[in-house]
């Protein structure tokens, strides 16, 4: 037992393989907040979640207030992330996962972003953007055709409510939704549930028959509201408005993902 | 004995059975590939408790209850154990399917002086019992124990190193433990087929040179004859005639039982593995179910009530113990699963009815369930082991496509993650030394940096502020020598008088005549030392020393890569590491009785008393801070989630590790998948990425952090909560407060 062959795709340097693809390609500058290597819930099996640095959002409840700025982020370039992710490749194709970028808002950078989702591609990679949509119209036809799934982040469905929410306007995401639909993209849909704030039936009602009418949208994720980042907001410096906000209760939850099922959508 | 379930005894045990070598020579490997079943479906057809056996469970839940409160519930401390000492004990005769108890009441610990008389008389007065003077007198003046003559012949540096903590754990004052009688035997042939075998071995010798070699094998086979005839007799005390192969499937399992029982009445090891017996009890099971004696419900009722009995084996043990490892631990290790050399997988009914006794007398850290993980299993079983660790954080994972190549398809698991073909191989266990602390005796030139003792001599300590990376290597290579010869003559000590003194009759009469020994040494504190030394390396790392020039703590400027992120800069060093010291390990000039050494990178909970033991070290960790556990990465540290700390630990060669490499992973249900179905097959992909990139082994806990928060402030509420930790579960409620600290903080991945 002196050599041991190890098996998947460059878990170890004997076996880290360069495609030869990307060595050509230049490498785009961007910048990551970090990478998770095991995530289970950011798209279809067990996805390496690349968390790009940056966002023009300034979601009341987000949890990563510390992805907000690109320059709190580190360097990279897309050959460097795309090399660490080749490590991966063989496993996260056994686990019938793939590769997702998230944030942040990984749309401020969509050359970068773009870049790495070829590169995954090009490794035979299933590929998965979540985002917010705000910035859809960065996202060229180029770009998603590299794109295997969409998580689109819909966080309220009335405008005012999303503006006071986000900080920013409603239409854009569902512009972009829209044009998901017509090139036949699938979405997982994902709404965090915030008592008091995004959780009225109505609205969620409105919601729903949006995303219905989309009939790309494979699977809605109903997300209950969490404060684990709460302490990342103190360390931004900027006050936390829903401190005495308490996470929907799971019967909460239910009732929310039933509006969805009713009209025939997939929710976890 | 009042039976629930009656099936007929055939007058030939083994009718129907296939296959010829193994009736005339001891082959229970072979009589299991000549008659197992493979099996390939999914849960479905596995039957719940039966109210016979929850009412058992419920009795004993009760004393088991009581036991919590006391420490211990009751001691027979009026005699020494031994295979017969003890009358026939029941939890309630009129309801048990399978019997035998280790003394003549439930949860009444035996007292076993040949190991050493300190450890009895510690035990009982820690927990307010007193020792027969009877029991003392002899043990004191006609009788010597394994712990005196260890103690007759250690040299200074040993003792110093023992008692610094540089070297932790050895198994001195006890059991060692760690070997597995192959109890299948007693079932297969019978006891009168067992003795006659080794009637004929020992005449084999007849005309030997009578050397040492030869005198002592007989003198072995003598007692081991002997210790069969005592089994025999105990058994009789239970109304069962072991002379004769056990004829159908209740007997099987009681054979078997009783040869594992012998064991643990005459040994308070360290570790008492049961081996590899589900798939060759599934036979059994399969033949009365064919011939319409058993229903299912009533096959699996027969296995939880063994798994009932191997739950309650109790061995009476110090505070001291405890610190070491945690909550009661015996190591009662089933390995489950695996496949077969011939490419058939040795899963079987009966490996998912072992797992199955979780569900049915809820989540136990006893038996130790280890599943001999391939990715070949069949998906059915993959995904119900998932489903059993997502639920009940209860087994454990070893990788057998990593194993089979070296000890075949019919190995069980010593302890916590020692693989050895199950009758052919022994361990002499070693427990671990410290390589952090050795990292700092390189620093302070062999002085411990708590007491300001010399430990290791002849050394000169480095006296500049800043570490330099190759002025801290050259002085701690040779540490790692002096480390490596004071282990190994402390090992050659201890093994040595404990087969003089506490030989395991009855666990190596269900072994071959002729064996692999292996000296099983271990390490601890690898990810610190790894740290450290990547820190030095990586950043600028001060020494802070105090009045007396020791150095005392450390201060680091700039960052450096850590254990844990799939770093080769890192993780290199670790791989160097353990591939180092085994090396040293292995150029020691003996090993007694030609054993083979290997390594594990094991520490089960004496992670946190290797870190109590050892002072600051220059990757941060603060003095008296837990070490993690095994080959963890250190906790907070390895920041990329499962997936890539797993390919860190993944890189430790298990050719440097033949004795195991033990990575511990915790996480959240969410981090797992959104739904129970996305979790299993989420978590079964993550053992095959882990096999395939030979990892070695991984335990699996799922469950929140405030759940653990809440058992520690509620424990009442929490009974049979059971995390895993490094190589073994626990009840949760039963570790010392600092245990559960240590567990809440280490790393969560809530993603995986």
């Amino acid at each position: 037992m002196a050599e041991t062959d190890r098996a998947p795709g460059g878990w170890s340097a004997a076996t880290r393989k360069a495609t030869g693809l990307r060595a050509v390609r230049p490498a785009i500058r961007g910048w990551i907040h970090s990478v998770e290597t095991g995530a289970a819930a950011d798209g279809p099996g067990i996805r390496y979640v690349v968390f790009l640095a940056g966002c023009l959002m300034r979601c009341r409840y987000c949890h990563n207030p510390d992805t907000w700025h690109m320059h709190h982020g580190r360097p990279t370039t897309s050959r460097e992330v795309l090399d660490e992710i080749g490590r991966y490749a063989k496993f996260l194709i056994h686990a019938k996962g793939g590769v997702t970028l998230s944030g942040g808002e990984p749309l401020v950078q969509p050359d970068f972003t773009h870049a790495i989702l070829r590169g995954a591609k090009e490794m035979g990679l299933h590929t998965a953007l979540d985002t917010a949509g705000f910035l859809g119209v960065h996202a060229d036809d180029a770009l998603l055709a590299d794109v295997d799934l969409v998580l689109l982040d819909i966080k309220a469905f009335d405008e005012a409510r999303y503006r006071d929410l986000t900080g920013v306007a409603l239409e854009p995401t569902l512009l972009f939704a829209r044009r998901l639909a017509a090139m036949g993209k699938p979405i997982w849909l994902r709404h965090v549930l915030v008592p008091g704030l995004t959780d009225d039936p109505t609205e969620i009602a409105a919601l729903a028959d949006f995303v219905a009418g989309l009939g790309v949208v494979e699977r809605v994720d109903v997300l209950p509201f969490h404060k684990l980042g709460e302490f990342k907001w103190a360390a931004e410096g900027v006050p936390y408005t829903l401190a005495d906000t308490p996470p929907p209760t799971p019967d909460e939850t239910e009732r929310a993902r039933l509006i969805f099922r009713a009209r025939g959508l997939f929710t976890v | 004995m009042t039976i629930a379930i009656e099936t007929p005894v055939r007058a030939d045990a083994w009718s129907g059975f296939q296959g010829e070598a193994w009736r005339k020579e001891v082959d229970v490997r072979g009589f299991v590939q000549a008659n197992y079943t493979p099996f390939h479906g999914d849960a479905s057809f596995l039957a719940g408790p039966t109210a016979r056996t929850t009412a058992l469970w419920a009795k004993l839940a009760e004393l088991l209850k009581q036991e919590r409160a006391k420490g211990v519930l009751d001691v027979a401390a009026d005699r020494a154990s031994s295979i017969t000492a003890h009358d026939a004990g029941y939890i309630d005769e009129a309801a048990e399917l399978i019997v035998g108890l280790q003394t003549d009441a439930p949860l009444k610990r035996a007292i076993m002086p040949n190991g050493g008389l300190r450890m009895v008389e510690a035990g009982l007065e820690a927990y307010g019992f007193a020792l027969d003077p009877v029991v003392r007198e002899v043990w004191t003046k006609y009788r010597k124990s394994h712990n005196q003559g260890v103690f007759d012949v250690y040299p200074p540096e040993v003792l110093a190193a023992r008692k610094s903590g540089v070297v932790t754990g050895l198994p001195d004052a006890y059991g060692r433990g760690r070997i597995i009688g192959d109890y299948r035997r007693v079932a297969l042939y019978g006891v009168d087929f067992l003795k006659a075998e080794r009637q004929r071995r020992f005449h084999e010798l007849d005309d030997a040179v009578f050397d040492d070699a030869t005198m002592r094998a007989r003198e072995e086979l003598s007692e081991q004859f002997r210790a069969l005839g005592e089994l025999v007799e105990m058994g009789a005390k239970y109304g069962c005639d072991l002379t004769r192969p056990a004829a159908n499937a209740r007997e099987a399992i009681q054979w078997t039982y009783l040869g594992y029982l012998a064991a643990v009445k005459e040994q308070n090891g360290a570790a008492m593995s049961l081996g590899r017996v589900s798939t060759f009890l599934d036979i059994y099971l399969a033949r009365d179910i064919e011939a319409g004696f058993l229903s299912e419900a009533e096959a699996q009722e027969l296995i939880d009530d063994l798994v009932v009995k191997l739950r309650i084996v109790r061995f009476l043990r110090t505070p001291d113990y405890d610190q070491l490892f945690s909550g009661d631990p015996t190591w009662v290790t089933e390995a489950i699963g695996g496949m077969g050399e011939d490419g058939r997988t040795l899963v079987s009914k009966t490996s998912f009815r072992f797992l199955q006794t979780l569900f049915n007398l809820g989540p136990a850290p006893e038996p130790n369930l280890t599943v001999l993980w391939s990715t070949e299993l069949p998906e059915g079983f993959k995904d119900f082991c998932a489903r059993v660790s997502i639920e009940t954080s209860s087994i454990q994972y070893e990788n057998d496509d990593l194993m089979r190549p070296s000890w075949g398809d019919d190995y069980g698991i010593a302890c916590c993650v020692s693989a050895m073909r199950i009758g052919k191989q022994m361990q002499f266990f070693g427990a671990r030394a410290n390589l952090a602390k050795a990292l700092l005796y390189a620093i302070n030139g062999g002085r411990d940096e708590k007491t300001g003792k010399v430990v290791a001599g002849g050394f000169e300590p480095i006296t500049s502020d800043v570490l330099t990376f190759d002025e801290v290597m050259a002085k701690f290579d040779p540490m790692m020598d002096w480390l490596a010869k004071t282990y190994v003559t402390a090992l050659n000590c201890i093994h040595y008088m404990h087969d003089k003194y506490a030989y395991e009759r009855i666990e190596m009469a269900l072994h071959d005549r002729d064996i692999l020994r292996t000296m099983a040494c271990g390490i601890a504190g690898l990810s610190v030392a790894a740290d450290s030394l990547s820190a030095i390396k990586h950043a600028e790392v001060h020494v802070i020393r105090n009045e007396a020039g020791l150095a005392v703590d450390y201060r680091i400027d700039g960052e450096y890569p850590a254990y844990g992120n799939n770093d080769d800069r890192a993780d290199d060093i670790a791989t160097w590491l353990a591939e180092t010291f085994m090396k040293k390990i292995a150029a020691q000039p003996h090993f007694y009785r030609n054993a083979t050494p290997t390594q594990s990178v094991l520490t089960i909970t004496s992670n946190v008393v290797y870190g109590k033991k050892t002072g600051a070290t220059p990757d941060g960790r603060r003095a008296g801070e837990p070490f993690a556990p095994g080959a963890n990465p250190m906790n907070g540290r390895d920041v990329k989630g499962f997936v890539a700390a797993g390919a860190s630990v993944a890189k430790i060669p298990y050719a440097c590790a033949l004795d195991g490499i033990s990575w511990t992973a915790s996480a959240t249900p969410d981090a797992l998948g959104r739904s129970a179905i996305e979790r299993e097959k989420n978590l079964a992909a993550c053992l095959d990425a882990f096999a395939m990139a030979d990892g070695h082994h991984v335990n699996v806990n799922v469950f929140d952090r405030a759940t653990l928060v809440d058992a520690m402030e509620h424990p009442e509420l929490y009974p049979q909560l059971t995390v895993r930790v490094s190589g073994y579960a626990v009840n949760f409620v039963k570790l010392t407060r600092e245990q559960q600290m240590d567990v809440i903080s280490r790393t969560f991945h809530t993603t995986m």
